[in-house]
């Protein structure tokens, strides 16, 4: 098997609070293979933005490893960072408040372009602009508007078409659609899906749409308390969840149909602080299964079949 | 999906429109009615500032005393009558504007300037810069900014230049608590996150990304300051630290209108009006600027 | 459009509602004639994207709607059989819509026979006051309870909603999203309301959170035989909790039927462009099929039917006229021009049924 394009070893993100150390990313290791999407779901708090920030290191991880291309980034000078930026980009979620208001559409796309000199000459870079926009469905007619005159499907095409300027190889994707309708959520998914194609892009979709996850994801990866508890190909993990958090996220997911209605494992109780946590199974106060195993210590992702990791005490750790 | 764009003409359009950015903030500053009469009101005011020595003569008419004439309420030969020393006050009020507003616009101009630098910087970095800065602020806010002008004016020597040096050290402090409440709370806004995932440096988010977006309470301040400022130098003058007798300026036309506000009410007034409407003006204007230049107000 | 009958047996009953607002530059019509009926006991799902007037339609029903910029132009609104919003003549020969309750009789119905649970929690409790305190508030207004035993009552419903009562002397910044969310649900089912309208409950939460939210409410729903109108986008939480479902596009009702009507006889092109835009969760590869283009500027609605341009089976009549009505049972009626008396039986206008 080729390197992956991305590599991440070990990754943790603590912050400090007044309260004690919150362990947002703990301890997180993934690759993701050129041109694959890896899927990251989990409840709002559960440390997956923080993850994909620390990948291309918007905010500066605590400890770990993340090797892009066979670059180890997380030891990158602030120079050659910048450098690397061209290749690692990232799409927001609220696509009301990732635009600057005070900027035209064109000038947002421009941005890039301008910074890292792409292009020899103004016209070479209007150029440019505008068939970025023809990329990502924009009108052309748009060219010198404001985000705040267009609809939230528009304003998301332009985080892509920003996104896309620097021809990029690997793009975060922060729940780009959850603030989307769902007729304009599918128009963004599936061009987010042929731009993949075309540009033989790799994305890290994150996301706590789990309908959408399963849609546009390669592989996925659920998180817990800031930690990967389970990593499978999609269909693997929707048809034979193990993990009995996944268990209960699937069946969460209210399904819009009469037909194949599945009874649902309710969950008790609700995410326990990620703040110090105990060296313990940080599901355990919320499973089903819980049993005297769980309390000893962190337990570890394991194969249990080819490429179905799982770490849960139940599976032999 | 796939068009390609070869000619050089499709773009015409393109960069002819960008040009009209300019022209959009005229456009929707125009539209404000208020805006444009403040605009008025002062653009008058500074003219006639400007050629006051052209219309009148500054010796003979505005600094020479002429005790026949003295305490004349508004005529037509005097239209805003005359003070206790004859002369008349319409003059002086013309020639005091020089004073005052020029100390206005460049002690506020130079404490925005240094207030809001340290402000961007510390509202942008924080942590112990911000400390650092703000802590300092705070011992200057704690002395009250007349006091702090008074001393200041009184180590330097009393003379225009110290007296715009004091006023704009003692707004500095404020201006700075401005500026850093307004960069703290577009700092965390997404699209500068974004704009760092896009590479782009630190002074340029500062400028492009931040500042724009908090211009709303700076303007605003900027236009009241310029009101505190103009009245703080009329009680420096008062204290003899500020501008000398017999040059006139507003705020000494005020004070020294009050020991006749019984008999000779328009004296105290008609300073008191001009400095009113003066402030009218830089508000309404710096409302409409506001508005103007927030491309999300039609 | 269609006069529907008055029917004692519905709990809420919206005729021909039209919502404006009107700003010095321009009118946003929110809501355009829009009908719905909430049956006894029953839950109606309304349905619909961001902008279509189903919060606007929600709160006319408490007549809620901030004036100015809202104007009630047209429209009867009975609650359990009484007027709140009706329309009368004005003494200059127009009609209007007015409140046809005193202030008095209007904030004894809110919170008493209607309550409404809003989409965002952290921002409908008050940070300064104890849960408890909130829930009591309301008992206190409506019930003339004192102190203690509306505090008791407080309690009594937060275990209700799963909520320990000794945690009701806790601020809400102490709870979680989920947590709040059943604040509030319990603050709006503290006098017991015949009618509790729903607007995006569990938008806001997560999803284990959201099903443990409408597990709760699908259980005390059926204790208190409350009927509910259940203002949501996903579909998904329709078939999951309500009776009957109105599709709600540009401010009217474009197709209204029982669950089953609607989900397994799509008649309206917009409803199948709803489901068709849902990724499938049988076959991942199946590409999605968004509905083209977007909603229509609410200020400048279409002279026709106002999903004329983004409907893949548009008529040239459908730009023109307004669509009526067509029933293809008792219950089940869609309004669109693809259909008439007898196509409407048959069905299979749309592809792919």
């Amino acid at each position: 098997m080729s390197e992956p394009l991305l590599r991440v070893e070990h990754l943790k993100k603590y912050f400090k609070s007044p309260k004690g150390t919150v362990h947002a990313v703990d301890d997180v290791s993934f690759t993701i293979e050129a041109g694959k999407t890896l899927g990251v779901v989990g409840e709002s708090g559960c440390g997956k933005s923080t993850l994909g920030r620390s990948i291309i290191r918007l905010q500066e991880p605590t400890a770990g490893n993340v090797l892009f291309d066979g670059k180890d980034i997380s030891k990158l000078s602030r120079d050659d960072l910048w450098r690397q930026r061209r290749e690692m980009q990232m799409i927001f979620q609220d696509p009301f408040s990732s635009l600057n208001p005070r900027m035209t559409i064109s000038q947002t796309i421009d941005e890039p372009l301008a910074l890292y000199n792409l292009c020899p000459d103004k016209l070479s870079r209007q150029k440019r602009v505008a068939e970025l926009m023809d990329i990502v469905g924009l009108a052309r007619r748009l060219y010198n508007t404001y985000p705040h005159e267009l609809d939230g499907g528009r304003r998301q095409r332009i985080g892509i078409a920003r996104a896309l300027a620097l021809n990029p190889k690997f793009i975060v994707c922060d729940e780009p659609v959850s603030a989307l309708d769902v007729s304009i959520q599918a128009q963004i998914l599936n061009l987010m899906q042929d731009l993949q194609r075309e540009l033989n892009l790799t994305y890290m979709f994150i996301t706590h749409d789990l309908s959408v996850v399963h849609h546009i994801s390669d592989d996925i990866m659920v998180m817990y308390l800031g930690q990967a508890i389970e990593k499978a190909p999609a269909e693997v993990l929707f048809a034979n969840p193990v993990h009995p958090y996944t268990k209960a996220l699937l069946s969460a997911i209210p399904i819009p149909s009469l037909h194949n209605r599945k009874e649902r494992v309710l969950m008790t109780g609700e995410l326990t602080s990620p703040i110090d946590p105990k060296p313990e199974c940080r599901f355990c106060s919320r499973c089903l299964y819980a049993q005297d195993a769980c309390g000893a210590g962190d337990p570890q992702l394991k194969e249990i079949e080819p490429d179905h990791f799982v770490s849960c005490f139940r599976f032999g750790i | 999906m796939k068009k390609k764009i070869n000619t050089a003409e499709e773009f015409d359009f393109l960069s002819a429109q960008k040009n009209s950015q300019l022209r959009d903030v005229t456009r929707r500053l125009f539209k404000n009615k208020a805006a444009i009469a403040g605009l008025i009101f002062l653009v008058l005011l500074i003219l006639t500032a400007i050629f006051a020595s052209v219309i009148f003569d500054y010796e003979a008419q505005c600094i020479n005393q002429n005790i026949s004439q003295r305490l004349q309420w508004p005529s037509v030969e005097h239209i805003f009558g005359t003070d206790e020393y004859g002369r008349d006050l319409l003059v002086r009020i013309v020639f005091g504007s020089r004073v005052s507003l020029s100390i206005g616009f460049i002690a506020v101009a130079f404490g925005l300037a240094l207030g809001g630098m340290l402000g961007a910087v510390a509202g942008f970095f924080g942590g112990k810069i911000d400390n650092l800065i703000m802590r300092i602020c705070d011992v200057f806010l704690a002395v009250p900014m007349m006091l702090m002008a008074i001393v200041i004016v009184a180590a330097l020597g009393s003379s225009i230049v110290n007296l715009i040096i004091a006023l704009s050290i003692s707004s500095v402090p404020t201006f700075a608590r401005i500026v850093r409440s307004a960069v703290l709370t577009v700092r965390d806004v997404d699209y500068v996150e974004a704009a760092r995932s896009i590479g782009v440096k630190t002074p340029r988010i500062l400028f492009r990304y931040i500042l724009p977006n908090s211009m709303g309470p700076i303007i605003v301040q900027t236009t009241l300051r310029i009101a505190a400022t103009i009245s703080n130098t009329a009680a420096l003058s008062f204290l003899g630290l500020g501008i000398k007798a017999p040059q006139p300026e507003w705020g000494a036309l005020l004070s020294s209108g009050r020991e006749f506000i019984r008999d000779y009410s328009y004296l105290a007034c008609i300073p008191g009006i001009c400095i009113m409407l003066t402030i009218l003006a830089l508000n309404l204007l710096g409302d409409g600027l506001r508005d103007a230049l927030d491309p999300r107000l039609k | 459009m269609n006069e529907i009958k008055a029917d004692t047996s519905n709990m809420l009953e919206i005729e021909d509602l039209s919502v404006e607002f009107r700003t010095h530059d321009r009118t946003v019509y929110a809501v355009n004639h829009l009908n719905l009926s909430v049956k006894k006991g029953q839950t109606l799902g309304l349905v619909g994207e961001t902008g279509a007037g189903k919060t606007t339609a929600g709160l006319a029903a408490l007549d809620l709607i901030q004036s100015p910029p809202g104007i009630i132009t047209s429209g009867r609104i009975t609650v359990n059989g009484k007027n709140v919003i009706c329309t009368k003549t004005d003494n200059k020969g127009k009609q209007v819509a007015k409140t046809c309750l005193t202030k008095k009789e209007l904030q004894s119905m809110r919170g008493k026979t209607i309550s409404m649970i809003f989409q965002d929690p952290m921002t409908s409790l008050n940070p300064v006051l104890t849960v408890e305190r909130q829930i009591a508030e309301v008992i206190e207004h409506h019930e003339h309870l004192g102190y203690t035993d509306a505090t008791a009552k407080a309690r009594e419903m937060l275990e209700l909603v799963g909520i320990p009562g000794e945690r009701g002397v806790e601020y809400p910044h102490q709870f979680s999203g989920g947590m709040k969310q059943r604040v509030v649900i319990a603050m709006a089912l503290a006098c017991d309301p015949q009618l509790l309208i729903a607007d995006e409950p569990t938008t806001a939460l997560d999803v284990t959170i959201q099903a443990q939210v409408l597990d709760m409410m699908k259980k005390l729903r059926e204790q208190h035989n409350t009927s509910m109108l259940m203002i949501t986008h996903d579909l998904g939480i329709v078939a999951d909790i309500c009776d009957c479902v109105s599709v709600i596009y540009a401010g009217s009702v474009v197709e209204h039927g029982t669950l089953e009507d609607v989900f397994d006889h799509t008649l309206h092109p917009y409803t199948r462009g709803l489901f068709d835009s849902l990724p499938n969760m049988e076959d991942r590869s199946a590409r999605l099929k968004p509905i083209r283009g977007l909603m229509p500027d609410p200020s400048k609605l279409p002279e026709g039917c106002a999903f004329a341009d983004r409907c893949d089976y548009a008529l040239e009549k459908c730009s023109k006229e307004k669509p009526e009505i067509f029933y293809r049972n008792d219950e089940h009626y869609v309004a669109c021009h693809l259909y008439n008396e007898h196509s409407i039986q048959e069905g299979g206008v749309l592809k792919n049924e």
